[in-house]
């Protein structure tokens, strides 16, 4: 034990990544060569601007070839106070890009001392998609979906909602209203077309987030829909003025029974 | 060729402690004292954005006196380390006491090797389920570490800050009130800038270090 390493002490970047892929590459979520069976896989995840930003949910399965590997699987999280990233693809591998970069995001804040503007954070996350390259070639793909609260322009402070999608070599697209992503996104982004307007509160936003899951559900096997026997609820977080929160499960569970009630008696949802 | 004059290491030891001591002996105050609310960090500091507390880890903060550019490179191996143990492992394996050790260690690598030492003492904190499980261990320029309890004072008369702490039960204070004692204990008038922080004992989220801004 002799203290910090020079590379502790004499690093310039504000980049935990960088940082690691120096000083301990093993840490970095990789995996040589191809796995012989299929590794589990999460699909479904969607997002959408609200009155005052954004909602984004995530079902809860994740399969491996025709076995569902787990029903509670955690897609949607927190990337810090005013952004949020959902994965799908290869679970294993999505699960670590997420810890990495929720790592990534408070570093910078911590050694800059103020947090990455919500362009950056995107821009970031590309990156590090960038560096997986070669996993995805060996179709060990993992795509991110990243929502949160940011300024458009230097011109314009004030914070809205946007939205980010990512493509596997590290594409970054904005969206304008809503997105969805995995392989549940067909059905899903019709409900979101159909169902999206203009100043949602977070109540209207769960029920048409529970209204989109439950259609890509009902035409894919690999995603989950609100499984209300076992009290399994879609993950729902939202970003606001107050920060993010996550929907109680509670909330998310009584709002998939009502809409259940409607769907059973066969009338048109509100 | 000439003989280079022989300094007895005693006399250079001495040299090197006196200097690092004069240097942070001008620089202004700090006080970390742990309170039932947390731990309260507390720095007199004319600037808003070159800072002498910082976060390092979800329990951790960090305080500094001395030369700027030398605490802050600090600042930042700690966090480099902090972060890199965190994610290797896990969020509860970092401890205040490794990054003790670590500080501890460079510094007294610095004092004894360089060609010069750095001109800073650090307070490293870690908060606890409760007052008397809080860590606060002080590191000397020279890499001297001693673990204190209640309240820690660095800097211009920290001697003086510290006496009138000596008799007041800290850590059975609300956070205002540790405030208002430490303000009168560091001797500040009204108007003093000041940068005031806290790991908060009572919030839900993993992070808990939050800055007190509008430093009442």
């Amino acid at each position: 034990m002799s203290g910090f390493g020079p590379a502790f002490l004499t690093s310039t970047s504000t980049s935990f990544f960088d940082l690691v892929s120096s000083l301990r590459p093993e840490a970095l979520p990789a995996t040589p060569g191809t796995p012989q069976s299929l590794p589990p896989e999460g699909t479904t995840v969607l997002a959408f601007r609200t009155a005052d930003g954004v909602l984004m949910a995530g079902d809860r399965r994740a399969t491996a070839g025709h076995h569902i590997a787990s029903r509670r699987i955690e897609k949607v999280h927190r990337a810090d106070a005013t952004s949020v990233i959902g994965i799908a693809g290869t679970a294993g591998l999505a699960l670590e890009l997420i810890r990495l970069f929720q790592v990534e995001l408070e570093h910078y804040e911590k050694i800059e001392g103020t947090p990455l503007s919500l362009e950056g954070r995107a821009n970031r996350l590309a990156a590090m998609l960038r560096s997986n390259l070669g996993l995805a070639l060996q179709g060990l793909a993992v795509v991110p979906l990243f929502a949160g609260l940011g300024a458009r322009s230097a011109r314009d402070p004030s914070p809205v909602g946007r939205i980010f999608s990512f493509d596997v070599t590290g594409g970054k697209y904005e969206e304008v209203d809503h997105h969805a992503i995995g392989s549940g996104a067909g059905p899903a982004r019709s409900a979101l077309k159909r169902l999206w307007h203009e100043g949602l509160d977070t109540e209207t936003g769960v029920r048409i987030a529970l209204e989109a899951l439950t259609d890509a559900a009902d035409d894919d096997a690999a995603t989950g829909g609100p499984d209300i026997v076992r009290g399994i609820a879609p993950l729902i977080r939202a970003v606001g003025p107050d920060g993010e929160q996550r929907v109680p499960e509670d909330e998310v569970l009584a709002a998939a029974s009502a809409l259940a009630d409607v769907q059973m008696r066969g009338e048109a949802t509100p | 060729m000439s003989t280079p004059f022989y300094v007895s290491p005693e006399q250079l030891m001495k040299d090197r402690a006196e200097f690092a001591r004069k240097g942070i002996a001008r620089g202004r105050p700090v006080l970390v004292l742990s309170c039932a609310d947390g731990i309260l960090l507390l720095a007199e500091n004319p600037s808003s954005s070159l800072h002498k507390i910082a976060e390092v880890y979800d329990r951790i903060g960090f305080a500094a006196v001395g030369k700027y550019n030398e605490f802050e490179g600090l600042r930042q191996a700690g966090v480099r380390y902090a972060d890199l143990r965190g994610y290797s492992y896990d969020r509860g394996d970092v401890s205040a006491r490794g990054l003790a050790n670590a500080y501890a260690q460079t510094l007294a690598g610095v004092f004894t090797t360089e060609q010069k030492p750095f001109e800073v003492d650090l307070i490293v904190a870690e908060l606890g389920a409760a007052p008397e499980d809080d860590r606060l261990f002080r590191i000397s320029f020279d890499g001297s570490v001693s673990h204190e309890r209640g309240h820690v004072a660095l800097g211009a008369g920290a001697d003086a800050i510290a006496k009138r702490l000596a008799d007041v039960d800290v850590t059975a204070l609300g956070l205002s009130e540790a405030l208002r004692r430490g303000r009168e204990a560091m001797g500040l008038a009204a108007d003093t800038a000041i940068e005031a922080a806290v790991l908060d004992r009572a919030t839900d989220f993993h992070r808990t270090f939050r800055r007190l801004e509008g430093d009442a």
